[in-house]
């Protein structure tokens, strides 16, 4: 396997250009429209307010004004975080869903049936259905420019570098020495998915916050679906034990006195 | 704020409620037709064989459902074979959807193979080749297939909450008690169907009054396995102060409580039987839709 790859997006640095989304748009030829529907919001820098299955790279524009020269803009280049341990590959149920050589986590549209069991899986809603092919689709941290060599579109994009992109554990060491730089600087600075003990095993694609997670739209402890099967599915067994007992033992007994009244003989 | 509101909605609407409610009837009127053929007096033969025919009916009609609801229907096989390798089978033990595509496909196997031997039994197959197949499901080999039907109908009633209680969306996968909640909403909903349908194939009125007995039990496990999913959303449950929350009161007041007072009341078993379906189905609709709708609250949050 060759060294796991992904993104550092460091949101201080953001300014919301929006050029990755249209790097992304335009490299992966992803429509305008959802199924001939215009759905920007217009009321908002925000216009394409998530991410989904036309839609593989989002910049969020966060604000937080108390008044008209009080307050600041955030700004997130969001994207899918291809987990080490990723809830979508998880329940797929045809195998579409694979991990690359890269450490990344890719849907092969050819093999995906559209049964939709990965966007309910991703703690990050980050997966949606492409209204073109009918298939659920999300970033591929661009596994095809990858194989020859080539950066992702977006962080090639991006001005600022906002988004870098490299290999894991550089990009830790890089992050981390960026987090004390604003530390020292009286910000408060914090990395979300850099943890390789973290949540998820780590995110291969995490992000400098100045704020609580759920500021970006991003859960404070994200979870694999299976978590609960285990609970769910004893509860379920649990409750099929009791309901087939019930059942059993009320058939015999009404049996058993329906026959004692007519002077009946052995059940 | 819970987690699960972070995630996306995966567009689970109406086909997908109505499999939810015609499988669990389906695996739930499997069960009971095999705990009747089992343990049952022979009078309750033909409560058995409708049963198993709503079993057969249902399963297909799950199968069309759920391939329909895909986005790419043709590709429904890729669930049960790899499809860059077939026929090497596709199977993950770990995922609900994934052993659930299994679990319909054998269920509606074994149930239609039960349901074609009752028919066989009645003299109402004229195609020879579904007579020969239905007239070699009889006795201890019929006991058997329709046993393992009733099995695989009590996963069939019972995993789809578990399907849900697997994914990281809001209510869904807050308590771990759907899968409850469903197996008993499935198990009451089938003694409902039964109750209505059997007395055509020739049941008796002391074979009616032990399965409405059954699904006076039956309800009110629902009732208590309800209370206990409830409790365990916590703060989530702020999400039923909707629409979907009158819905679910709705489904409650009359699927639940009214049938339970009508059969203390010993009045209609049919009126009863008719106000659990509709109450097993407004469950469903609740809690699909309550938990899907919150997307619209995520993208107008900016989230």
């Amino acid at each position: 396997m060759a060294e796991a790859m992904g993104f550092f997006t460091d949101t201080t640095v953001c300014i919301g250009c929006k050029a990755c989304e249209v790097a992304c748009k335009e490299w992966n030829q992803l429509p305008a429209e959802n199924g001939g529907v215009r759905e920007l919001s217009g009321d908002s820098y925000d216009n394409t307010r998530k991410l989904d299955g036309i839609h593989w790279r989002h910049v969020r524009f966060i604000e937080q004004f108390k008044g008209p020269y009080d307050g600041r803009w955030l700004m997130m280049s969001d994207v899918c975080k291809h987990c080490v341990q990723a809830g979508c590959l998880e329940v797929c149920p045809t195998g579409a869903i694979v991990r690359t050589q890269f450490d990344t986590v890719v849907i092969q549209s050819d093999v995906c049936n559209g049964c939709r069991a990965c966007i309910a899986a991703c703690p990050f809603g980050v997966i949606d259905i492409n209204p073109v092919s009918g298939t659920a689709q999300k970033c591929t941290l661009c596994y095809d420019r990858l194989q020859v060599g080539l950066e992702p579109a977006c962080s090639k994009a991006c001005p600022t570098d906002s988004i870098q992109f490299g290999a894991i554990a550089e990009l830790r060491t890089r992050a981390e020495k960026r987090v004390a730089q604003l530390k020292s600087q009286g910000v408060a600075a914090e990395l979300y998915g850099a943890d390789p003990g973290g949540p998820l095993g780590g995110l291969n694609s995490f992000y400098l916050l100045v704020d609580k997670p759920e500021v970006y739209g991003l859960p404070r402890h994200p979870e694999l679906p299976t978590t609960n099967l285990a609970k769910s599915g004893g509860l379920s067994v649990a409750s099929a034990a009791v309901l087939g007992l019930l059942a059993i033992v009320g058939l015999r007994k009404r049996r058993m006195d329906e026959q004692s009244r007519g002077g009946g003989g052995n059940v | 704020m819970s987690d699960t509101f972070f995630s996306g909605a995966p567009h689970w609407a109406w086909l997908i409620i109505l499999y939810f409610f015609v499988g669990g009837i389906a695996g739930g009127g499997s069960l009971l037709a095999a705990i009747v053929d089992w343990f049952g007096a022979p009078e309750d033969r033909p409560v058995a064989r409708t049963g198993y025919n709503v079993a057969a009916v249902g399963a297909i009609i799950s199968g069309a459902l759920l391939t329909i609801d895909l986005g790419r229907p043709l590709r429904f096989w890729h669930m049960l074979f790899q499809s860059a390798n077939f026929p090497t089978l596709m199977f993950k033990g770990w995922s609900p959807i994934s052993f659930g595509a299994w679990g319909i496909f054998l269920f509606g196997l074994f149930s239609v193979l039960t349901a074609l031997g009752g028919m066989a039994e009645e003299g109402r197959l004229h195609n020879p080749a579904l007579r020969a197949v239905g007239g070699a499901v009889r006795g201890t080999l019929a006991k058997v297939v329709g046993g393992v039907a009733g099995l695989l109908g009590l996963f069939i009633a019972g995993y789809t909450g578990v399907l849900l209680s697997v994914t990281n969306r809001p209510i869904w996968a807050d308590g771990p008690w759907l899968g409850a909640l469903f197996l008993a909403s499935g198990v009451s909903t089938g003694a409902a169907t039964l109750i209505l349908l059997a007395p055509g194939r020739g049941a008796t009125e002391q074979s009616l009054a032990r399965l409405s007995a059954f699904d006076t039990k039956a309800l009110v496990v629902e009732l208590l396995v309800l209370v206990l999913f409830v409790a365990s959303l916590g703060a989530v449950n702020r999400v039923w102060l909707s629409f979907w929350g009158l819905v679910l009161l709705v489904g409650v007041g009359f699927g639940i409580l009214a049938p339970l007072r009508m059969h203390a009341q010993r009045r209609s078993l049919a009126g009863a039987a008719r106000l659990v379906l509709l109450g097993g189905f407004l469950l469903r609709l609740a809690t699909i839709f309550a938990s899907e709708g919150i997307e619209r609250y995520r993208v107008a949050a900016g989230m």
